[in-house]
């Protein structure tokens, strides 16, 4: 049984989609590709679908993961194609790569986030990410299924920096651009969670909703703050599985 | 002229329940750059987009037109109150979910109304489009607002809020509509509006209420309807599309993100139906019967499945069971699809063994829960007045099958109110209920049987033989309902085993005013929407004591109440608010079915006996299409 990793987007307008609505949109995608899905046991078998770590909806993404079973190998290169094809533009699989390792949940470590603030100068959010940054820890308040909620949301964020706002922006007027890496952590901190502690410590309050995207998840860099490519050890498990066979193929006289 | 509202929408966006509703970008949406086109059409089913994006009315002319070279087509659906009250505030105008256009940039504003109960939300979303609710406010700012779908058969009370209506099929009207629109847009809009509607009108497919007087009787009944231009016809005439396989539309089904009400491929197996069920207005206006054939059907299957990933399909219409090959139609595709994990379903089914067959086919794989029929009255004689001729015998007889074929669960619809009902008649279902519930514990031997008699109010609707019939009030529906539910209750064996669900009898009177009124009715549905009413389909959402006390308030100076419109019975002579508005039925043949019910004798379906003269086929000049082809479908390989 071969199972195969893969990128995902939800750009522009699609960041709307909630959660359970890529799901939906995934298995039909899945039908229409006629791909030879795994399915589960039981009375309504499901097709073998696990997600990682969805963003929230109304948050862009350039890197939701999932892993799907299938019952026949398949080029992933080849299904990564077709899966993009049958989904709508805006929710894009950028990467496929068959797994051959273990824990890939694991690996997802922290996000890198980037939060649009239009109406801000970028020089208040200076101001305002460097109160946060000083201070040890930020209490901040989130309402969740079961009432109001009270953490800390500045222990899990390992980088926060104002990035200079692109020159081919639409609209004009002050706009303010933060990048964060955040560590995946119990409870989850999130980017509004963030903008709350900002507006906490610096009375930072953007005049119109953030637009947020996530960038990146993977392992984390404690030292640097990076994050790097979650698929890295399964694209190179790939790469030196494949080197092998062609090197053994290419080998004249090997003896066997 | 028509930028974008999306970016100031989008800021609302993070504020309101399920976003994903209002970004459109849906599998197989179309859009077309504006400035390629010269004829732009908005469509809108005037409900909440969970309900409206998988209509398929609109679903069909959006495709139709938008295939069409120079013409656009893009999509509405009405805003939640929530969103509603955002876009005022910051004044972001009713937009498309398609390229995010201002609806008032259009050239044509085309609502589809399958239910009269979206009246009052064509009102929001023109007042939040900046178009003048009423048409004689209207400019050449202003697009073409256009009524279609079922309720447009009396358009009376929306008169004064729409310019034109279609009536019937739309597949060719809206191409014939968008031909004079574009020769007048091409010849520089020549007298304005007004030459635009005539032109319009003069074809006889189109009804423009403007060009028609009403002149109203000292009693309050119309004296009659005169055309007011020359060259406007006397009557309207419905279209009807002759060659179903012609038209195979949808092509490509939308597939939403957002979770609908609907979410399955459906294919329309056949349009119209002759069974002749008094009540029913769909039947009586989209005759005579017009079969897709099985082969149309197996293509529009096939591709429709690839060009969507959905796992159901559905066999739409008016009475599935009844097209000439649903045999070979439900095994060739049940055979096709079996590794598939593909569902098969069948809306409307009529009682006869022949359908527990059917629905054993298409749940090959699945599990046997519930069959739904619709007996619609519970007594026998009730049957006969609205010419279901189901008799109890053999449902009985499909209801033992259907158990002994592992079925365990048998749901019954009726009505309530229907002409000449006495309570005993309503409490025959109570008896009809047990009877069915017997049946099931002997055939299966086990008493874990159920059976669910669903109830709804009957509306008499116009271009029906029931069009004169007067309506149950509320009070009496609720008291014939409480008495029924009291007899269900009360029987120790078999009650426990019984579930009832039923609608009070209030919406019900609503909707009857809307359906049989004029355009006198208009200044009541004004008033609602204006006193904040909206989405009066939803439960929540509906006041029936806002739309009585706003009906107290219109009508009663205007010398009419919703008495007049509702439970009174009319008389042979009396004009109807629709008598121009041509379905191709027979006044006469109408009434006389009328006096048949009355006297409790039956007609026969037309597609198997001779023509009994309704009218249709010669008025429309159409003649009935069925099959069977003897074609049968062959199993698709799997290319890989
Ligand atoms: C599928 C279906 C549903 C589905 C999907 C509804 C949806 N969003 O589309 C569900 C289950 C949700 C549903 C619910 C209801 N339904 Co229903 N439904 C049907 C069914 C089986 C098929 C509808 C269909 O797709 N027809 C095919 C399309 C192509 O036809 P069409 O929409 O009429 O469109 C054509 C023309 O009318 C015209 N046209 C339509 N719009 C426009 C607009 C313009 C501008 C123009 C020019 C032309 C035009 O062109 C189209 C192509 O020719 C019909 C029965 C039937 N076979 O028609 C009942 C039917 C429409 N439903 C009916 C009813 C009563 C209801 C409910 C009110 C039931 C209830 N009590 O809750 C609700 C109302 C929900 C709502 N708010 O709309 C009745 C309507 C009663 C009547 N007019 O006499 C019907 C006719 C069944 C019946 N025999 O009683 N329904
Ligand atoms: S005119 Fe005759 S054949 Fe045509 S629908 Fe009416 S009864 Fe049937």
């Amino acid at each position: 049984m071969q199972r195969i990793r893969l990128r995902y987007t939800k750009r522009g307008r699609l960041r709307f989609t909630s959660h359970r609505d890529f799901q939906r949109a995934f298995e039909r995608a899945l039908r229409r590709s006629e791909v030879p899905m795994a399915y589960s046991a039981g009375f309504t078998p499901h097709p073998k679908v696990s997600y990682a770590n969805a963003a929230p909806t109304g948050t862009g993404s350039e890197a939701e993961y999932l892993e799907i079973q299938l019952a026949e190998a398949r080029d992933p290169a080849r299904l990564r194609e077709l899966l993009d094809a049958s989904l709508p533009a805006g929710l894009d699989v950028v990467d496929a790569v068959e797994a051959h390792t273990s824990s890939f949940a694991e690996r997802l470590e922290a996000s890198v986030w980037e939060v649009r603030l239009d109406g801000v100068e970028p020089a208040d959010a200076e101001r305002a990410v460097a109160a946060f940054l000083a201070a040890g820890t930020v209490e901040v308040e989130r309402r969740t299924k079961s009432g109001m909620r009270t953490f800390d949301a500045r222990g899990a964020v390992c980088r926060l920096e104002v990035a200079a706002a692109p020159a081919d922006r639409p609209g004009d007027g002050p706009c303010a651009i933060l990048r964060l890496v955040v560590r995946h952590a119990t409870p989850a901190v999130r980017p509004d969670d963030v903008l709350s502690g900002l507006r906490a410590t610096a009375d930072l309050a953007p005049p119109v909703p953030a637009a947020v995207t996530r960038l990146a998840q993977g392992p984390l860099d404690e030292e640097t703050g990076t994050v790097t490519d979650p698929l890295a050890p399964d694209r190179d498990a790939a790469t030196a599985a494949s080197s092998t066979t062609a090197g053994a193929a290419m080998a004249p006289g090997r003896p066997s | 002229m028509s930028e974008s509202v999306f970016p100031q929408l989008e800021a609302l966006l993070p504020h309101v329940q399920k976003p994903i509703q209002y970004v459109g970008g849906e599998l197989n949406s179309t859009v077309k750059p504006w400035e390629s086109c010269d004829v732009r059409w908005a469509l809108m089913y005037p409900d909440a987009y969970e309900v409206g994006l998988p209509n398929q009315g609109v679903m069909i002319l959006y495709e139709v037109l938008n295939e069409r070279e120079g013409v656009l087509a893009e999509r509405t659906y009405s805003v939640w109150p929530d969103l509603e009250a955002l876009m005022r505030e910051h004044g972001v105008p009713q937009f498309t979910v398609d390229a995010h256009r201002p609806v008032r940039a259009f050239d044509v504003f085309g609502l589809s109304f399958s239910t009269e109960l979206g009246y009052t939300n064509m009102l929001t979303a023109l007042d939040l489009a900046g178009i003048p609710l009423e048409a004689k406010d209207r400019t050449l700012d202003d697009p073409i607002v256009l009524a279609g779908g079922h309720a447009a058969f009396n358009p009376e009370p929306i008169a004064d809020f729409i310019d034109c209506a279609v009536i019937g099929d739309g597949e060719q009207a809206v191409l014939e509509i968008t031909e004079i629109i574009r020769a007048w847009k091409a010849e520089g809009r020549p007298g304005g509006r007004e030459e635009l509607l005539l032109r319009l009108a003069r074809t006889g497919g189109v009804y423009v209420p403007g060009f028609y007087d009403v002149e109203y009787l000292p009693d309050g009944r119309i004296a009659r309807v005169v055309p007011n231009r020359s060259g406007v016809p006397w009557r309207v005439s419905k279209h009807t599309v002759m060659d179903l396989d012609e038209w195979p539309y949808p092509k490509q089904p939308l597939v939403p993100l957002a979770e609908t009400v609907h979410e399955r491929m459906s294919v329309e197996i056949f349009r119209g139906c002759t069974r002749g069920c008094r009540f029913c207005q769909a039947g009586m206006i989209t005759r005579p019967v017009r079969e897709r054939s099985i082969t149309g059907i197996g293509e529009m299957v096939d591709k429709g499945l690839k060009a969507t990933g959905f796992e159901e399909v559905g066999l739409l219409s008016l009475s599935s069971a009844d097209h000439t090959e649903i045999g070979d139609i439900a095994k060739g595709l049940a055979d096709r699809y079996e590794d598939d994990k593909i569902g098969l379903s069948l809306p409307s089914t009529r009682v006869d063994a022949f359908n527990v067959d059917l629905a054993n086919e298409l749940t090959r794989n699945g599990r046997r829960s519930g069959l739904t029929f619709a007996p619609e009255g519970g007594s026998e004689r009730m049957r006969k007045v609205i010419n279901k001729m189901v008799s109890e015998e053999d449902l009985i007889r499909t209801v033992a099958t259907a158990y002994g074929n592992g079925w365990r669960q048998v749901k019954l619809y009726f009505m309530c109110g229907l002409p000449t009902e006495t309570d005993e008649d309503v409490l025959q279902i109570g008896d009809m209920a047990v009877n069915v519930i017997a049946k099931g514990r002997e055939v299966s031997g086990s008493n874990d049987i159920r059976c669910t008699v669903s109830i709804g109010g009957f509306v008499p609707k116009p271009h029906t033989p029931f069009q004169w019939a007067p309506q149950l009030s509320a009070e009496e529906t609720d008291a014939r309902l409480a008495k029924l539910r009291d007899k269900i209750r009360g029987d120790k064996k078999y009650g426990r085993s019984i579930g009832f669900r039923y609608h009070d009898g209030k919406p019900g009177i609503v909707e009857g005013l809307l359906s049989r009124g004029d355009r006198r009715v208009g200044a009541v549905i004004r008033a609602v929407y204006e006193s904040g009413g909206r989405f009066d389909g939803w439960r929540e959402h509906f006041s029936y004591d806002q739309w009585m006390k706003c009906a107290e308030e219109t009508l009663v100076p205007q010398g009419v109440d919703v008495a007049w419109y509702t439970t009174r019975e009319r008389t042979y002579e009396e004009v109807l608010p629709w008598d121009h508005l041509d379905s191709g039925l027979d006044k006469d043949w109408l009434w006389e079915d009328w006096q048949d019910a009355l006297d409790e004798v039956e007609v026969e379906d037309c597609r198997w006996t001779p023509c009994f003269d309704c009218g249709v086929c010669p008025q429309m000049d159409t003649t009935i299409q069925i099959g069977p082809t003897g074609k049968k479908l062959l199993p698709l390989t799997v290319v890989k």
